[in-house]
């Protein structure tokens, strides 16, 4: 169904019309379009870069768009501040939801407009009384009183999604907002998202998982290169089909894994132990091995990954690095024994964006550059270009500020300086995330060659194509202990996701 | 649709809810220190609290302290700080001697104005400055403790302000009491209600909270968030000048170096009563109990046999005591409310 | 520049964006630079007495103990951490100093044990905010106090005054043939130490990666409690020599000297161009900003203004240099927001769109904490 600015009819809850939108001398957007009706729930995807974020930054009013139309229920809109835009009637709940920790679940529902009497003295009776009633019609159990502080990610979602509620918010949009929940809490969610469209709201989806997407929406609108690209029911199209649009080619050999030599153990992990985040983690890597390690959010891998390395604790157990016990809590004596970890979050966690790309690539090897213990701009200069030039880094100078590379660009990034410290032991942690399907490529191939040259590779992925694809065998979690340890003939998708879900006493 | 399920534990009935809170707050903890070293002190030497002068003094001296301690939290809760109160405290306490002398006759009630006023026009630079240049309030407040600082003592010259220049009436405000409490007492209490009340009970002050705890969240929240920090100032800044204006008319003299260090005893103060210096906590109560008991040590200590040469050192201690407690409990009720996480799981 | 060649495309790395003029020369340390000369001719030419050797003597050797302490500052406030005590333990360094000689100790051995004291302040400064993980705000306001508190404690309100000569008249000699304090020797070597840690270390690198991300830094192996807790050993050692000097120069020792002192250094600290946000900044600012305020208020001293207006002026300059940073950043911002609109527009009437690499705006900076 192609979209149709002149449809006849009932207005449209939200719709933008070609809408622009840059930044300096970047064009986020460049024709974006979107239709969203009254008791529906519309899917957006696109990949990194498409311009799906600063669509919804605008539709929140937080960016004024440059050109094109943005019109509520039939009438233009010009929003020039979120609190605009939420007196319309449109809340945004974002993949990390920003709460105030001090103040109570109740104050943070309402802050900014809580119910007052004639003097102006707020009403804490009327808040807390609507507060437990909003909680009874998600069907959740929340206590309204308890400061938010400590909350999981899925119980703060539902506060915003609470307050949306209280604002009567007649569109809402979730930006990938199941990136951190686990199986039962994407239900729960789910659950809520249906009966806010019931009661005749209009949802915006914003997610990179299609099977969520299929489960929950009724239509799905494709962005691609910060234009739009179709909009098509649920029903009537395929993963395949969606693909094709995001990406613009077919897309044939995703995943060209080389078969590699598998080697001696290189490291073995023994009993590892932290109460509350994982318990009892054993397993093996072997050189020219690439290692699976999937699980649900929330099982506890990162923790495991960044146990290993020492940027976190453990409390019993060890970890032996090439026969040679390695000391735990100190990254850098792990990264001089040949370990490194590309994290989970590149932007916060792998790279120091305001700092310069070759400075970024050389922050693990400066030690090993230094001459008489000095180090220069040259020297960083000439181990960056070896480097970014093997990864074929984007970049438009040595020195251009790391930030302003793309999601694929900046990974490289940070595996080129991880690469640098020449490890034997590679561990990476979603090393795909948020980035465009030609640079995943990419990395595959890339993780593929280091097997090849014997490196161990520890790969940590939420997606399951990506983890069957690469992995020699892979590994399963679940609430912090290993569940089961597939080979690759073994590895389907069924049993992995039955050791990921299934409580542990019956995957025994 | 279902009824209400807000779980119910044993033992949270509202009662016991609130006696729990009640008996773990900070407020409660630092009163009680408070009556303890006034016991201490007074075991030691009757008149500390049972003279008609012990007693007065007890009461008096904290009360102005008060008034900047209490302004002081309005900034710290915000997350903010506000280093120049000190020298607002000079400048207006130079600038009511001067208006008394240069005006005779001038109505007591306009100088309290005037102030006041200057006051909170010197808070408000402070907070334009912060909120809209969006430059650490460590950092401004830094420069206009010495901005203002250099205009008093440029203004003042060697020039004293002395008891007789000041009406009569005026200083009684500053020496008498009713029914027993200093005058000076019942106007800082009032004061501190009424800021208590705000900070409880309107929009405005529940934001200020919102603004400490994450300044982002209240820009997305669509809070005003600059209006609301500049009003902190302003509120700092103006009860610095009312405290300016009853220093006059408690001590007599003015010199150039009224209110100096004031605002480290206030930030001391407001620390040590609960009110975290990284914003989103604390009550204007616990800051004036904070006075109370800052004050109170410093006066008890020559009688507990202590020079009073160390009253900085002791200010030292107990502000640090304050912060490694107040970290301390953050660190166990994080683990306990985590710890609660996974239960109801 | 050399050109890496891969099997499939040559990619070709220039070390900079931009040219080396603009990158050499649009840097606020250059303009700190620039005003520092500015006030010197306007001084030489307008002020009388300026130009005479005793005004280079008395400005250098009254500012040399902000130098001095302005030279690790740099370092914390880089790492996004703020050293409030260092006036205090110029205080107690002095009292101690005094207490020590007193008491019969040879001179450079009192000195010594001063300097001591100064870093075991600055490794207490440096515990609290590392080990226990309090902001350094906080712990240095307590630590303000408390060391101030324990100097004055210590000697009251009186002075102790007899220092052996050989050494009170070297604090106060200048190098033979010239005007310049012999201070300026030691300060020299301090400031190259300084320089070339800060920008051509290892750990110098980390302390710019510290501050601009603390976790960043972490995951890749710095040991970022380390290094914070050495400069605030660095800073506490500093202005503890800095205090010995300090009590050598006006040949006497009390609880109060120096009070006030951290506005002086961090002023000039932050007038040198270092961002009170972190990871940014360079020595070679810092040292003009110190100057420039040190000249300012020499010049301003002869020409007759007392120093309280000459306090005035250095919390002026203060507030001015953050706020025209924080100005040129939104300048900067609407500025490019422009340029986006005006595309936008263009690119929306169907004009040429230019097709350039696939650039993304950056969020850094968010949600700075104020401090």
């Amino acid at each position: 169904m192609a979209f149709d600015a002149d449809t006849p009819g009932p207005p449209h809850a939200l719709e933008l019309k070609r809408v622009v939108k840059s930044f300096g001398p970047v064009v986020a957007l460049r024709s974006g379009s979107l239709t969203l009706d009254r008791g529906s729930i519309h899917a957006l995807i696109g990949e990194n870069g498409a311009g799906k974020s600063t669509l919804v930054k605008i539709i929140a009013g937080l960016y004024r768009r440059d050109a094109g139309d943005l019109l509520l229920e039939g009438e233009s809109v010009d929003f020039t501040s979120t609190a605009q835009s939420k007196a319309a009637g449109i809340a945004v709940i974002y993949q990390e939801p920003t709460l105030f920790p001090d103040l109570s679940v109740t104050e943070n529902i309402f802050m900014g407009r809580q119910p007052t009497n004639r003097f102006g003295r707020i009403d804490r009776k009327a808040m807390r009384t609507e507060a437990v009633e909003i909680f009874g019609r998600l069907g959740v159990a929340l206590d309204p009183d308890r400061v938010t502080e400590g909350l999981s990610i899925a119980d703060q979602q539902i506060i915003e999604i609470a307050k949306a509620i209280s604002l009567d918010a007649r569109v809402l949009i979730m930006d990938e907002p199941t990136a951190a929940l686990s199986g039962v809490e994407v239900e729960r969610l789910f659950a809520v998202a249906r009966s806010l469209r019931d009661e005749g709201r209009a949802l915006l989806f914003i997610s990179h998982r299609f099977d969520e997407v299929f489960a929950l929406c009724d239509t799905v609108t494709v962005m691609r290169d910060g234009s739009y690209v179709e909009t098509t029911p649920i029903a009537e199209t395929t993963v395949d089909e969606l693909v094709r649009q995001m990406v613009g080619r077919d897309v044939t050999e995703m995943f060209p894994k080389q078969p590699a030599a598998i080697g001696d153990v290189v490291l073995q992990v023994e009993g590892l132990t932290r109460t509350g985040v994982f318990r009892d983690i054993s397993f093996t890597l072997r050189r020219g091995e690439i290692v699976g390690l999937a699980g649900l959010v929330g099982a506890g891998r990162s923790e495991v990954a960044r146990a290993v390395f020492g940027v976190d604790t453990y409390e019993s157990g060890r970890v032996v690095l090439d026969g040679a016990v390695l000391r735990k809590g100190d990254p850098r004596a792990a990264t001089a024994r040949g370990i490194a970890l590309v994290p989970e979050d590149r932007r916060k966690q792998g790279l120091v964006l305001d700092d310069g790309v070759a400075r970024n690539i050389t922050l693990t090897i400066r030690s090993k550059l230094a001459r008489w213990g000095l180090i220069w701009n040259r020297l960083e200069n000439e181990a960056a270009r070896v480097w970014a030039s093997r990864l074929e880094v984007k970049t438009a100078a040595l020195d251009a500020e790391a930030g302003t590379l793309s999601g694929g660009n900046q990974q490289k990034v940070v595996l080129g300086k991880w690469l640098a410290t020449e490890p034997i032991v590679l561990i990476v942690d979603e090393p795909t995330r948020g980035i465009d399907v030609g640079t995943k490529a990419e990395v595959h191939r890339l993780l593929s060659e280091l097997a090849q040259q014997g490196i161990a590779i520890l790969m940590i992925s939420s997606e399951l194509p990506e983890v069957l694809g690469m992995a020699d065998r892979v590994l399963v979690m679940r609430e912090g202990r290993l569940t089961a340890e597939l080979p690759r003939a073994e590895a389907t998708p069924e049993a992995v996701m039955f050791a990921a879900t299934a409580p542990a006493e019956a995957a025994a | 649709m279902s009824a209400t399920l807000t779980p119910v534990q044993p033992g949270t009935s509202g009662a016991s809810r609130i006696v729990r809170r009640i008996a773990t707050a900070r407020e409660t903890g630092i009163a009680v220190a408070l009556v303890l070293v006034i016991v201490a002190a007074t075991a030691s030497n009757p008149t500390f609290l049972f003279s008609s002068d012990g007693f007065r003094d007890l009461l008096l001296t904290p009360s102005l302290l008060l008034l900047v301690a209490v302004g002081q939290a309005f900034v710290i809760i915000t997350r903010s700080v506000d280093l120049s109160v000190g020298s607002v405290v000079g400048l207006t306490a130079y600038l009511t001697g001067r208006l008394f002398i240069d005006i005779p006759g001038i109505p007591i009630i306009v100088v309290f104005a005037a102030g006041v006023l200057l006051g909170g026009l010197l808070g408000a630079v402070n907070g334009v400055l912060v909120a809209w240049a969006k430059v650490p309030a460590l950092v401004i407040t830094l420069g206009t403790m010495y901005i203002y600082r250099g205009i008093n003592v440029a203004w003042t010259g060697s020039d004293r302000i002395n008891a007789s220049d000041l009406p009569r009436d005026f200083r009684g405000l500053g020496t008498e009491h009713l029914l027993g409490i200093p005058i000076l007492t019942i106007i800082a209490l009032v004061v501190l209600i009424a800021a208590a009340w705000y900070l409880r009970n309107i929009r405005g002050g529940r934001e200020l909270y919102a603004i400490g705890s994450d300044p982002d969240a209240a820009h997305l929240y669509g809070l005003r968030v600059s209006r609301r920090i500049i009003t902190a100032f302003v509120v700092s800044g103006a009860l610095a000048g009312l405290a300016g204006v009853l220093y006059a008319a408690r001590y007599g003299t003015v010199s150039s170096a009224a209110g100096f260090g004031w605002e480290l005893q206030a930030i001391g103060a407001a620390v040590i009563g609960g009110v975290a210096i990284s914003g989103g906590v604390g009550t204007v109560w616990g800051a004036a109990i904070g006075a109370f008991l800052l004050l109170t040590i410093n006066r008890a200590l020559p009688i507990l046999g202590i020079d009073d040469f160390w009253q900085r050192a002791v200010v030292g201690v107990l502000i640090l005591g304050s912060i490694v407690l107040d970290r301390l409990l953050a660190v166990r009720q994080h683990r306990r409310l985590i710890a609660q996480r996974e239960v109801d799981r | 520049m050399t050109v890496v060649t891969d099997a499939a495309t040559a990619r070709v790395y220039q070390a900079h964006a931009r040219p080396a003029w603009r990158r050499l020369l649009l840097t606020r340390e250059t303009a700190i630079i620039a005003l520092l000369i500015v006030v010197i001719v306007v001084a030489l030419a307008s002020v009388r007495n300026f130009d005479s050797p005793l005004t280079v003597t008395y400005l250098l050797r009254d500012i040399a103990p902000i130098l001095l302490i302005a030279l690790p500052m740099t370092l914390i406030i880089i790492t996004e951490e703020i050293d409030l005590s260092v006036a205090s333990i110029v205080g107690l360094s002095s009292v101690m100093t005094g207490i020590l000689t007193q008491a019969g100790l040879p001179f450079p051995l009192a000195a010594a044990l001063a300097v001591v004291v100064g870093a075991v302040a600055g490794a207490f400064n440096g515990f609290l905010v590392t080990v226990v993980g309090l902001p350094s705000l906080a712990v240095t306001i307590g630590t303000l106090a408390l060391f101030r508190g324990i100097a004055v404690g210590l000697l009251g309100t009186t002075a102790i005054t007899g220092f052996p000569e050989e050494w009170t008249d070297l604090a106060k000699a200048n190098i033979p043939g010239t005007p310049v304090p012999m201070i300026m020797i030691v300060f020299v070597i301090l400031a190259v130490v300084f320089a070339v840690l800060l920008h051509f270390t290892p750990f110098g690198r980390s302390l710019y990666a510290i501050g601009l991300n603390k976790e960043a830094a972490h995951f890749s192996g710095i040991d970022v409690g380390r290094a914070k807790f050495t400069l605030f050993v660095l800073s506490g050692a500093v202005s503890g020599f800095a205090g010995v000097y300090f009590t050598l120069l006006y040949s006497n020792a009390r609880g109060d000297n120096a009070m006030g002192m951290e506005l002086q250094v961090i002023a000039a600290v932050l007038l040198g161009g270092v961002s009170i946000f972190g990871g940014r900044g360079a020595l070679h600012g810092v040292i003009a900003g110190v100057l420039l305020i040190g000249t300012l208020g020499s010049a301003l001293r002869l020409a007759g203004i007392t120093s309280d207006i000459i306090n005035v002026i250095t919390g002026v300059l203060l507030v001015l240099s953050v706020v025209s940073a924080s100005l040129l950043a939104w300048l900067h911002q609407r500025r490019s927001a422009a340029v986006g609109r005006r595309r936008g527009r263009r690119s929306a009437e169907g004009g040429a769109a230019g097709d350039e690499t696939h650039n993304h705006a950056s969020t850094s900076h968010q949600g700075r904490k104020q401090r």
